[in-house]
């Protein structure tokens, strides 16, 4: 701990922390270089491509946009914790189902978006799926797919 | 990102106090979509950056206050989306703030904060302009209010002194029935900054208010109140008159979104079509007898 470091509490896919953190780091950079989750991607690093999104509270946000010392308190779920007892979340399913997967850099941040779809809108046309990934870039240009694999796995969630 | 010193105040009082210390750099962080950018690329160096979302007395709702709602300066653009009383009553700014970034943009980014960092393409400046927004501005000095076609002076620069704080926005409700719709250029859907971007309101006696952005250094309002933008006119070259008086103080630039020609040329079409639909809500308002 350097001095103007700040204790932080919060916790990581339901595992509580406290870490002692420099005001300057993002959530980004804690989450991968101090909780060693690097299933969260670093990718423009201005909030552009959502690779690094992350849901805090429930909400998706791009997480190099949020300084870690924010998080104070707050419940923070990544992609390493959709999948419970072995059991993969029903997007990661469809996304394997549907082949929507190419280099995969971006898919971690596209579950987590389509994450918060889901839940707040378990029947979303086309349109809706289309405007909750608009800030998901996949360079791959796979998004044909990506949207097949959400609809899939709204589908069945029913 | 270089180093600074983080405060996470719980009360005005405090923040006004760590604002106003002459020793310090100080930004506020609210939503942190434009600030940490900033702070990344090193356009901004604060000495400290001073965390708004803990202070108990700057909140994050929307309440009803004599004759309108009060923004709070934690409320995000999600949240505008959201409120029934804003999608009654601001139906413009409910369209505006949808644009905005995207979800995860949504989720953090202020209005407050669209409003303090001054951009001259904020997008949702416009219709705050046409419905007549005011700043709630706390300070050293104690509150003032200024109405927000008072609030900028240039580009990111705004009529807040050292200390101040954009504690929230009053909007007053429409006194009539009105029509009122937003508009913008992009390049691309999603995630992009406007090229220009404006909002129109018309009310029964045809008075109109259109507000632009990204076509002059700040934001801008104006008025007509000839009758030429009555919802069910029928002049044309009239209403093509009176429209092009409305963004005559428009002085666009060019720069990587679009140039100055092409600006010029998007504020005669864009103009006419929001009023076209700013005319059609407010005749259906009318014709169903809803306010």
């Amino acid at each position: 701990m350097s001095a103007g470091d700040v204790t932080v509490h919060m916790q990581v896919n339901g595992r509580s922390f406290a870490l002692e953190i420099p005001p300057h780091h993002t959530l980004l950079d804690v989450l991968r270089d101090t909780v060693r989750l690097t299933g969260t991607k670093e990718c423009c690093a201005e909030g552009e491509c959502g690779a690094c999104t992350v849901l805090v509270n429930g909400q998706a946000v791009c997480s190099c946009l949020v300084l870690a010392v924010e998080m104070d308190g707050r419940e923070i779920t990544t992609i390493e914790g959709l999948a419970s007892g072995g059991q993969l979340d029903p997007l990661q399913e469809a996304f394997v189902a549907t082949g929507a997967v190419q280099c995969g850099f971006c898919i971690p941040g596209m579950i987590m978006a389509a994450r918060q779809l889901l839940a707040l809108n378990p029947y979303p046309s086309r349109a809706e799926i289309q405007e909750a990934l608009v800030g998901n870039l996949c360079r791959c240009g796979g998004y044909s797919r990506i949207l097949d694999a959400v609809a899939r796995a709204a589908a069945s969630q029913r | 990102m270089r180093p600074f010193a983080y405060l996470r105040p719980t009360t005005l009082d405090q923040t006004i106090a760590a604002l106003s210390d002459p020793s310090a750099k100080p930004y506020l962080l609210a939503g942190g979509t434009d600030l940490i950018v900033r702070l990344r690329r090193g356009h901004l160096r604060p000495t400290i950056v001073i965390d708004t979302k803990r202070i108990r007395d700057l909140h994050d709702e929307i309440v009803a206050v004599d004759g309108g709602l009060r923004i709070g300066a934690g409320v995000t653009m999600t949240s505008i989306m959201r409120d029934a009383r804003v999608r009654q009553h601001f139906e413009a700014l409910v369209e505006s703030a949808s644009v905005v970034g995207s979800v995860q943009i949504r989720n953090r980014a202020t209005l407050v904060g669209n409003i303090c960092n001054a951009s001259p393409a904020a997008d949702t400046v416009p219709a705050l302009l046409v419905y007549n927004a005011v700043a709630n501005v706390v300070g050293p000095a104690g509150a003032r209010s200024v109405p927000l076609s008072e609030f900028f002076s240039g580009p990111g620069r705004t009529v807040l002194t050292r200390g101040e704080i954009l504690e929230s926005v009053d909007l007053p409700f429409p006194k009539q029935p009105v029509g009122a719709a937003f508009g913008r250029i992009t390049r691309r859907r999603g995630v992009d900054l406007a090229t220009i971007n404006l909002c129109g309101l018309i009310d029964g006696d045809g008075a109109a208010r259109f507000a632009f952005g990204a076509v002059a250094p700040t934001p801008f309002l104006a008025t007509d109140n000839s009758g030429a933008l009555v919802a069910n006119g029928t002049d044309l070259s009239a209403r093509a008159a009176a429209l092009r008086a409305l963004f005559s103080r428009s002085r666009p630039i060019t720069d990587v979104r679009g140039s100055q020609e092409y600006r010029n040329a998007m504020l005669e079409v864009m103009t006419d079509r929001t009023w076209q639909v700013a005319a059609g809500r407010l005749r259906s308002r009318l014709e169903t007898g809803s306010a």
